[in-house]
């Protein structure tokens, strides 16, 4: 469904809002569409890397001569051809420290996980890598491990980094992040009711479909070409570049097209590697990891453990708030602290907050972002605190919040004074839907019970740095040219905004996504910024491309160029003064071009503001088989502020697909390790996603509130949609049983379990 | 251990090949025959990025051996459209938004089509269960269902 609030032009739109087919679907249903694994180069050969089988352990030597004699074995890596980041030196990159980038990619001083790269080599075939890879002889010195959260933070604790020191003391606690609203104690002190409650969640892999994968090819000439996956180019270009000492203006990355990410390919694993393995070798080397590697020693996202205090009035009024999160970052610093601490109160305007993060690491893989990357966290722990105490005050779940609803100069905890705020819209769109107001089956038949659940989430939303290119071709068409590699859809949305300001048809506008070296610099695809950005970029391109049209018809017409006007595709005389012309196409135009003035085309690059954050609320209805266990999912419903839908099938999609990742997270997946801190289920077996049969069609409600810092009214959607599920559900599987679960996955033994210990 | 000469017909085409005898269908459709339509999401068999059609049975061919395709009919992605025309599945895709990132869409069409030959009428829940050897972790499932109850009831509207 698709609630317009605000007619932006939208009568008048020909192509802005409509379900058009994506420039880049025709390969993408044929199979000619080139992700990065299928990339193969003449004299290619194949790099593998060796990984640690010890969850913690000194590396005391590292022999690679019997690999090296190996016939076939072309080039070996190890940590010392990886530019060091001394340890006493932050050296940033965007939000990642190059310290830890640099020990991820490669052991250094210490294997820090079951599965930590400590070598690399390339080799004629795959078989032969993996030969010489067990031949590579390394000596470790086992350490202690721990991989939970409370046994790395108790003070008997193995400590993975000396250098970490917490209160003064060596410790794993990585960061911490404080954010502060008035004073809470006086606060709780006005409240009538205080719910206090402790919530664990497990860590959750990103689950993309395609596994990392790249080709390097550097040349005599010191210059190197990557073919990767990758949410930005730019980033590969810049990572590999400190990582390996070649300086960025002899790298050119290429993206290729991209099969999943949600966050985690915002960083790199082989690239670098692969890249000294051709120097070494002087042979393009492809690299392509395996799902088990994907999973044991990529980033998923951080496991939490977190307090949650709520304090309301007797009216329901919030007075109050307090958060304390443990999250993980793995092995090394870095995890999503904003997430939790910023985004778990943030819908709501509340006098009185305190939230406080720790980023605790161990013998994990780092983390990688992960949608909305932390924010689930938060938003589970207080939207189930939230619901207690509707459920105590006897209150609506949705009036409550509705209540509390942040408004316009709300002060957030985590800093922001809020402008335009559209959460109350999205609490009214649930309330008012049928799904809402349908009656609910509570026992179908017996050993079924069914509940319904609600929740709400916060996502920051993001701008930044981004570039595009307008060019007119000699027959008349539009190539628009971006810098942000499209993880689902983003081509789409803008093919529409371009047909939509040039005045012509869908079908005449290509849309690509340029290399480093053919587009200006472009930030990360993330934050759900890539719509937002780009779209505000290719608009002012267009602009400039619309201006050049004018000025060649008033060359053409010897008039002003102020006397020409661009409309549906033609240049026209503004009005009767200007004179009496028969209009000019962008065809004839184009053909024209080059006589008059050269080719025509524009390019913008700029430091994009005003992603005004994005709100969401959604309602779940599950039915629990208290025989088996099993929670399913029967209806779900999710509203959202979407700003303007510039391609509404791809804005419900992000909808759909973030949901179902929540329902995921909720219920069914989990990074298991074993007790030599191995991960148990590193693959698509054990770690368990949903597949088709385990859902049902998620509504998504398009709430479209023109953002009004953007040209078309775009605000980020990608993130938000993941924040509320896990609550929604858990919410949802209280309501039904009437047992209130505080740890996810809620999978079926811990159902039972917890139905067991309910009696 | 020698190369086997295999000799079989893909997508309607006839194909020979050489392989070591543990080489898997999928490496040798991606790394011999560059085949690279059909995925590798987990070579395990549990994602069905891979799924190619044998003989007109669906599987995944990273659980095959290329030697077992002697003789045999190999369907994949590549074959799917008939030059410019679209097979109604894939077009419904398309108009449908039935694809993000599109990593999965080879093998998720291909084993729609497998199951529309045997179910041309399928209902919702046939189809989830039809297609849930197939990961997908962009749409959320809702748009590719919906398109391959569309381009069943096209399908069956231009059979009758």
């Amino acid at each position: 469904m698709n609630v317009i609030t605000d007619k932006l032009q939208v009568e008048d739109n020909k192509w802005i809002g409509t379900r058009t087919v994506r420039p880049d679907g025709a390969d993408k249903v044929t199979g000619r569409a080139a992700y990065a694994a299928d990339n193969t180069m003449p004299g290619m050969i194949w790099g593998k890397v060796l990984r640690s089988p010890h969850a913690h352990a000194r590396i005391l030597s590292i022999d690679t001569s019997k690999a090296e004699a190996l016939p076939g074995v072309k080039a070996v890596v190890t940590a010392k051809d990886i530019v060091e980041f001394p340890l006493d030196k932050s050296v940033m990159l965007g939000i990642q420290d190059m310290r830890w980038m640099c020990r991820n990619v490669m052991a250094r001083e210490k294997a820090l996980f079951h599965g930590h790269p400590v070598a690399a080599v390339a080799a004629i075939n795959e078989e032969v890598a993996a030969a010489a890879c067990a031949l590579i002889e390394v000596q470790y010195e086992p350490l202690p491990h721990v991989i939970e959260i409370e046994d790395a933070i108790r003070p008997d604790a193995p400590i993975l980094h000396d250098f970490l020191k917490f209160q003064d003391k060596p410790s794993n606690i990585s960061a911490t992040m404080t954010a502060k609203l008035g004073d809470v104690e006086a606060g709780f002190a006005q409240a009538d009711v205080v719910i206090e409650r402790t919530f664990r969640t497990r860590p959750v892999h990103q689950g993309y479909i395609e596994p990392q994968a790249c080709t390097v090819s550097y040349a005599a000439d010191g210059r190197a070409t990557i073919w990767s996956s990758s949410q930005g180019q730019f980033m590969v270009r810049a990572m590999t570049s400190l990582l390996t000492g070649v300086p960025q203006s002899h790298i050119k990355a290429i993206p290729a097209e991209i099969g999943g990410g949600f966050g985690a390919k915002t960083i790199i694993y082989l690239e670098p590697l692969a890249l000294i393995l051709s120097k070494k070798s002087g042979r393009p080397v492809k690299m392509v990891m395996s799902r088990d590697e994907v999973m044991r020693a990529t980033g998923p996202t951080s496991g939490s453990f977190s307090t949650v205090k709520i304090g309301a009035k007797k009216d329901g009024t919030i007075v109050a708030a307090q958060g304390t999160f443990y999250i993980q970052a793995g092995c090394l610093p870095g995890g999503p602290l904003r997430g939790p601490v910023g985004c778990a109160f943030a819908p709501y305007d509340i006098p009185h907050v305190l939230s406080v993060g720790y980023e605790v690491v161990s013998n994990r893989s780092k983390v990688a972002a992960y949608r909305a990357p932390g924010a689930p966290l938060g938003a589970y722990a207080a939207e189930c605190v939230l619901d207690e105490i509707a459920e105590k005050l006897g209150m609506d779940r949705l009036e409550i919040r509705l209540k509390n609803s942040a408004k316009p100069g709300t002060k957030a905890a985590y800093g922001a004074t809020f402008g335009k705020v559209t959460f109350e819209e999205t609490i009214e769109a649930v309330q008012n839907h049928e799904h809402t107001k349908a009656p609910l089956d509570r026992n179908p038949r017996p050993g079924v019970k069914r509940g319904r659940g609600v929740a709400s989430g916060f996502w920051y939303n993001a701008g930044g740095e981004s570039s595009a290119q307008l060019n007119i071709s000699e027959d008349g068409n539009v190539l628009v040219t971006t810098g942000h590699p499209d993880v689902g859809g983003s081509r789409a949305s803008i093919a529409n905004v371009t047909a939509e300001l040039l005045g012509i048809d869908h079908g005449r506008v290509s849309v690509q996504i340029g290399d480093t070296a053919s587009i200006g610099f472009s930030n990360l695809t993330g934050g759900s910024r890539v719509t937002f950005a780009s779209a505000m970029v290719v608009t002012q391109s267009a602009e400039k491309v619309i201006g050049q049209l004018k000025e060649r018809a008033a060359k053409i017409w010897k008039i002003d160029p102020e006397a020409v006007t661009w409309e549906n595709g033609e240049a026209r005389p503004a009005g009767p003064n200007a004179g009496q012309f028969p209009p000019l196409s962008l065809k004839e135009l184009a053909a024209k071009a080059n006589e008059m003035g050269g080719p025509i085309g524009a390019g913008v690059q700029l430091n994009t503001t005003g992603a005004d954050p994005g709100f969401a609320t959604h309602v779940v209805d599950v039915e629990v088989d208290v025989d088996l266990g099993i929670v399913r999912v029967l209806r779900y419903t999710a509203a959202q502020d979407v700003g303007r839908a510039l391609h509404p099938s791809y804005v419900e999609g992000q909808i759909q697909g973030g949901v179902v990742q929540g329902i995921g997270w909720a219920l069914s997946e989990e990074y298991l390790y074993d007790k030599q801190g191995r991960l148990d289920n590193a693959g698509f077996l054990d770690y368990r996603m949903p597949v088709c049969s385990d859902v049902p069609m998620i509504e998504p409600l398009m709430l479209e509130i023109p953002n009004p810092k953007h040209p078309q009214g775009v605000r980020g959607v990608g993130e938000a949609p993941i924040v509320p599920p896990l609550a929604a559900i858990a919410n949802a599987v209280y309501d039904a049983l009437g047992t209130r679960f505080y740890s996810l996955p809620m999978s079926p033994p811990k159902i039972l379990e917890g139905l067991d210990a309910a009696g | 251990m020698p190369k086997v000469h295999v000799t079989a017909s893909i997508n309607g085409e006839p194909a020979e090949f050489l392989c070591d005898p543990d080489k898997s269908m999928l490496e040798v459709l991606r790394n011999t025959l560059g085949l690279t339509g059909t995925k590798e999401g987990c070579g395990t068999g549990d994602c069905g990025a891979c799924s190619i059609t044998v003989d007109g049975r669906l599987v995944c061919a990273c659980l095959m051996l290329a030697v077992e395709a002697e003789g045999t009919e190999i369907g994949t992605i590549e074959g799917m459209a008939q030059g410019e025309a679209l097979h109604p599945l894939q077009r419904k895709f398309l108009e449908m938004a039935a694809l993000q990132c599109g990593i999965c869409t080879p093998g998720v069409l291909i084993a729609a089509r497998a199951l529309l030959e045997k179910n041309p009428d399928p209902t919702e829940t046939e189809v989830r269960f039809g297609l849930a050897g197939n990961l997908c972790r962009c749409t959320g499932y809702d748009k590719i269902v919906r398109a391959v109850l569309e381009a069943a009831a096209e399908m069956r509207e231009t059979v009758a």
